[in-house]
């Protein structure tokens, strides 16, 4: 197991999330940036779907109390082991007493951490991933124990063969779909719309990103329909919501656009502040 | 009833079917029969299936690689299937305790729509309530069937914290809260039944299509199905099991 000795801003466990509760009104949860959080597993031959732990913006500090591998993929945080820096992207190994620190983000915005075999956190509904009020805690906090399994043969490096497609941190274009309401908007409004100069706003977290500046429009709302990821919403009042993993399965505002999976990923390495631009995506 | 639906690739792995976009309760048996034969025809594969008033989403757990035969298959599946009713439902009677102590927004309701609260709560407790479907928070029911003399605007000022199993009145709808949480409809009473618990499975023991009822009981029935609640002796049973 590991000690969380800081916990950093937001951390969570996370893995690809609750399949099949939606019905039960349960969100679909799971890593933000699914490409890095599955790379990290991959580099440790993992399932895809094994927990990780998944940091925003200020990374934290753990002290490992078993041997095992690790791997880092996502944001960069400057991680460093027993006060070396360490590369991401790549395997290695801690031993008893190790301490692995990460600081403030200075690529992207989240950052995932694999163990080898994955965290051993409690299934809820067939996922570990962390939402309140499904899992008792939202976040991970500083003193809690994460399991793992010991592992402490060679890792035979010939595994790794994929590299790390880093454009998932610097991509600035969201690949999008029309939305199911798309249509309700005018030629004019489409064309502004899918050129307009996107800003990250404050309101961005693991349920919803809102994008600024204002759209203005005349829709009333509509009849409460389902979403998912990577929705755009459009409120009355103009407001431009990108629904995340954590989102609602339900939703009254028109779907307008609807972003790529991979989009979902790279929105989720950004943070108040940045510029997106959006491009269509031919079905 | 045939309807003619619309079929819309909503992202690289969901389909998008939709009925007209009315509340009402012959298209909700439609698209409950659909989507049954859907998770009929899927079971061996890992597909989610939701529904809301007057659509269908599809996830499946890979991409679609031809969408065009994807919606030939269901159209072929749609035709095949609408004129056999086929899905159960059930009803339920959840108990409800409505006073001023559990309903803070009882007298003010009361007072706003002129009636008298034993009015009111007959009014709200002899319908029966269609259940469209679950969703905005896990358990959270979308009820059809509020009498029309029991319809106001949700409150100016949302209450922060409304308890959990905190039966409303918001609009032209009526729920359940089925967690703490911030909410702006008018509070009239509790029901001590646990709409979800995550750590059983399945976590919601109502299903989209089934029928509810609201049933009056004083506070020392509260009191004593709480605590039978707590010490997990008490499981609510349907009245009715329709199939």
């Amino acid at each position: 197991m590991f000690k969380v000795l800081k916990s950093g801003f937001y951390s969570t466990i996370q893995d690809n999330g609750r399949f099949g509760y939606r019905k039960y009104g349960v969100p679909i949860s799971g890593a933000m940036d699914l490409y890095s959080s599955q790379f990290a597993n991959a580099l440790l031959g993992n399932k895809n779907d094994a927990a990780v732990l998944e940091m925003t913006m200020l990374g934290g500090a753990f002290q490992f109390s078993k041997p095992s591998l690790i791997a880092i993929s996502g944001a960069y945080m400057n991680p460093k082991l027993n006060e070396k820096v360490i590369r991401q992207n790549t395997v290695f190994k801690v031993k008893t007493s190790d301490i692995l620190r990460f600081g403030q983000v200075t690529k992207g915005f989240r950052t995932y951490m694999a163990v080898k075999g994955g965290l051993k956190s409690d299934f809820v509904l067939e996922s570990r991933s962390q939402y309140s009020p499904i899992t008792k805690f939202r976040s991970i906090s500083k003193g809690d124990i994460l399991n793992y399994n010991d592992y402490d043969n060679e890792f035979i490096e010939s595994n790794v063969s994929v590299k790390y497609n880093a454009s998932i941190l610097s991509d600035k274009t969201l690949e999008v779909y029309t939305g199911a309401e798309f249509n309700l908007l005018s030629n004019n409004q489409k064309e502004l719309l899918l050129n307009m100069e996107l800003r990250v706003s404050k309101q961005n977290n693991r349920m919803a990103y809102q994008l600024e500046p204002l759209f203005s429009n005349a829709f009333a709302p509509m009849i409460t329909s389902p979403v998912l990821p990577g929705t755009v919403q459009l409120t009355p009042k103009g407001n431009l919501i990108v629904l995340m993993r954590d989102c609602q399965t339900t939703g009254g505002y028109p779907r307008v656009l609807q972003l790529t999976e991979r989009a979902i990923n790279i929105l989720s390495q950004k943070t108040t502040g940045n510029t997106l631009k959006i491009r269509l995506k031919d079905r | 009833m045939d309807y003619s639906l619309k079929y819309f690739q909503y992202n690289e792995h969901s389909i998008l079917i939709e009925w007209p976009a009315i509340i009402d309760e012959n298209i909700l048996k439609s698209i409950l029969n659909f989507k049954n034969s859907i998770q009929k025809k899927y079971i061996k594969q890992k597909v989610e299936v939701i529904n809301s008033y007057n659509s269908i989403l599809i996830i499946y757990n890979f991409t679609i690689d031809s969408v065009n035969d994807k919606f030939l298959e269901l159209k072929s599946l749609y035709e095949a299937q609408k004129s056999i009713l086929d899905f159960q439902s059930s009803i339920w009677e959840i108990p409800v305790c409505y006073n001023r102590k559990f309903g803070e927004d009882l007298d003010g309701f009361s007072k706003e729509k002129g009636l008298e609260i034993p009015e009111l709560i007959k009014l709200h407790s002899e319908q029966i309530y269609t259940v469209f479907f679950i969703g905005f928070l896990p358990g959270f029911l979308y009820l059809g069937g509020l009498y029309n003399k029991l319809h106001l605007d949700r409150k100016a000022t949302p209450n922060l914290n409304v308890k959990k199993g905190s039966v409303a009145i918001g609009g032209q709808q009526t729920g359940i809260y089925p967690q703490d949480s911030p909410g702006g409809w008018h509070i009239i009473g509790r029901t001590p039944i646990e709409l979800f618990n995550a750590n059983v499975n399945p976590p919601c023991f109502i299903e989209s299509g089934d029928k509810i009822k609201f049933k009056p009981i004083d506070k020392s029935e509260y009191i004593d199905i709480n605590e039978r609640i707590t010490k997990s002796s008490f499981q609510l049973k349907p009245v009715k099991k329709n199939v």
